[in-house]
C-alpha cells in the first residue's frame, strides 16, 4: 500500500474513533498536528507539575509543625509524581523526556503562569492548595475524558490524588481563620494576591485562544477557557464565605438570569507578561530546575556506570524466570544482572528525575 | 548548560498487582537505570496509596505487541465462531442449572 493510502485509511479510522468516542492509542495512525499538539499540551502540563514543585516546596523546612511537614512532603512527592506519568504519556507520542527537559530549560516550552509567583507566607501554601489545586481540578477533571488514551488515564490518576491536594489547603486556611487576628491577615492577604493568577490559570479568553476550536473537535479539550474560568468561580464564591475572606473583585456578584457569578474584567496583560517570562518568579523557576537537572546529572551518570558494570559482570538472575515464578514478588531483594540491551533506539531518552532528585526537589 | 542530557536509562513498563487475587494491570512506565531501580521507582511512583501488592517491571524493548493495522488479520478469525459462546445452544428452560 502506498504511504497516501495508508494516510487516507488512518485519518478515516482516526475521525471515526473520535466521533465513537472512543481513545486513541499510542500505535494508531494520527495527523501530524494531533500529535504535535498532544505533546506540546502534555509537555506542558508535565513541566507545570515539576516546576510546581517549587513554589510549595519552599516551605517544607519552615512547615509550622510535623504534621503540616508531612502533609506539605507527600503533596509535593506528589506533584513530581504527576509529571511523570504525565512526561510517560508523552513518550508514547515519540517525545523523549530528556529532550522535553531540555526544552524547558532553554525556555522553548512553557509551563503554567502560576507557579511564577512567589509563596511569601505559609498561608499561600493553603491558599495554593484551595484556588490554585481548584482550579486545576476544574482543568483536569475533563481531561480524565480526553480522546489521547494515555493522558487520559494518567489524568484520572492525578485528579484521584488532586483531591487530597484542595482539601489539605482548605483544611490549612480554616485552622488559620481560627487562630489570631494576624494569621486571618495573612489568609486574606495570600487570597488577595493568588485569586487573580488562579483565574488566569485557566487561558486567555475564549475569542483569542485560537487553538480551542480544533482541540475541541479532537475532543482532547471538552470545555472552553472560559466555560471552566465560570465553573471555577462558581465553585468558590461559596468557599471563600464559608471560610470568611473576600475575594478581591468588586465586580463579584451573582446574576440571577445567568445563573452564574459575574466577575471584573481580567487583567490581561499580565497573563502575557508572566506567560512571555517577564513574571516575578520566571527566572528563579528555571535556574533551579537547571540546577537540580545539572547537579543530579552524576547520580544518572553513576546509576548508568552501575548498571552496565553489573551487565558486564554477568549478574545470574534470569528476570523471565522471576516474574513466571512465585520469586516475582521479591525481585526487589535480589542482585540483578539483567540481559545486555542497547541503551540506543528512538524511545530512549534520559531519565531526568533521579529518586534522589525527587527528594531535593521536595 | 554543563552538558547535553545523557540517554542511557531505559524506559520499563510497569504492572501492579491491586492486591491477591487480580491480575497485574498494565498501570504506565517509567525510565531506570536498571530492574532493581525500575522496581523502586515503580514503588515511588505508582503506589504512594497501597495501589498495589506486588509489582512487575518489563523493558519497554521486550514488550512485543500486535499493531492496530492487524485488526482483521489479528483478531477477526474469533469473531465468526459463535459456537464457542454458550448462547450459541438453545437448551429448553425446563433443565434446571444449565
Amino acid at each position: 500500500m502506498s504511504d497516501q493510502l495508508v494516510g487516507a485509511t488512518g485519518e478515516r479510522v482516526f475521525t471515526a474513533t473520535i466521533e465513537k468516542d472512543q481513545r486513541i492509542e499510542p500505535r494508531d495512525w494520527m495527523p501530524d498536528a494531533y500529535r504535535k499538539t498532544m505533546i506540546r499540551q502534555i509537555a506542558q502540563h508535565a513541566h507545570s507539575e515539576i516546576i510546581g514543585m517549587q513554589p510549595e516546596g519552599a516551605w517544607i523546612t519552615r512547615a509550622p509543625s510535623l504534621r503540616r511537614k508531612a502533609i506539605l512532603l507527600a503533596k509535593v512527592q506528589d506533584e513530581a509524581g504527576h509529571g511523570l506519568y504525565l512526561y510517560s504519556a508523552a513518550e508514547t507520542l515519540g517525545a523523549d523526556r530528556g529532550d522535553l527537559t531540555r526544552r524547558l530549560i532553554e525556555g522553548r516550552q512553557k509551563y503554567s503562569s502560576i507557579f511564577n509567583y512567589p509563596t511569601l507566607t505559609f498561608a499561600d501554601v493553603g491558599v495554593i492548595g484551595w484556588l490554585v489545586d481548584g482550579a486545576a481540578i476544574c482543568n483536569q477533571v475533563p481531561l480524565c475524558r480526553s480522546s489521547y488514551g494515555p493522558y487520559a488515564r494518567a489524568m484520572i490518576r492525578i485528579c484521584k490524588e488532586e483531591s487530597f491536594h484542595q482539601r489539605q489547603g482548605y483544611e490549612l486556611l480554616m485552622t488559620m481563620m481560627r487562630g489570631t487576628e494576624g494569621q486571618r491577615e495573612m489568609v486574606q492577604d495570600a487570597v488577595n494576591r493568588w485569586w487573580w493568577p488562579s483565574l488566569m490559570m485557566f487561558g486567555p479568553p475564549d475569542t483569542e485562544s485560537p487553538n480551542t476550536a480544533q482541540s475541541m473537535a479532537w475532543k482532547i479539550k471538552r470545555h472552553t477557557n472560559d466555560e471552566l474560568r465560570q465553573r471555577f468561580v462558581d465553585m468558590s464564591v461559596p468557599q471563600a464565605e464559608a471560610l470568611g475572606v473576600t475575594l478581591p473583585d468588586p465586580d463579584l456578584r451573582w446574576n440571577g438570569v445567568r445563573e452564574h457569578y459575574d466577575f471584573g474584567e481580567i487583567d490581561w496583560s499580565e497573563l502575557k507578561r508572566v506567560i512571555s517570562g517577564d513574571g516575578p518568579m520566571n527566572a528563579e523557576r528555571i535556574a533551579h530546575r537547571r540546577r537540580a537537572d545539572e547537579e543530579g546529572a552524576w547520580v544518572r551518570d553513576a546509576a548508568a556506570a552501575h548498571a552496565a558494570k553489573k551487565r558486564r559482570d554477568g549478574g545470574a538472575v534470569d528476570a523471565p524466570e522471576d516474574v513466571r515464578g512465585p520469586a516475582a514478588e521479591t525481585m526487589a531483594e535480589k542482585r540483578h544482572g539483567g540481559v545486555a540491551h542497547s541503551a540506543g533506539g528512538e524511545r530512549h531518552g534520559g531519565a531526568v528525575f533521579s529518586a534522589g532528585e525527587e527528594r531535593e526537589g521536595a | 548548560m554543563s552538558g547535553e542530557i545523557k540517554h542511557e536509562w531505559p524506559l520499563f513498563e510497569v504492572f501492579v498487582r491491586a492486591k491477591r487475587g487480580l491480575n497485574h494491570v498494565h498501570v504506565g512506565s517509567l525510565r531506570a537505570a536498571d530492574h532493581e531501580m525500575a522496581l523502586h521507582h515503580a514503588r515511588d511512583l505508582y503506589t504512594r496509596r497501597n495501589e498495589g501488592v506486588s509489582i512487575w517491571v518489563v523493558r519497554s524493548d521486550d514488550v512485543v505487541a500486535s499493531g492496530p493495522d492487524e485488526k482483521d488479520a489479528f483478531f477477526a478469525p474469533s469473531g465468526d465462531k459463535v459456537y464457542r459462546h454458550p448462547t450459541y445452544y438453545a437448551i429448553p428452560d425446563s433443565v434446571p442449572h444449565i
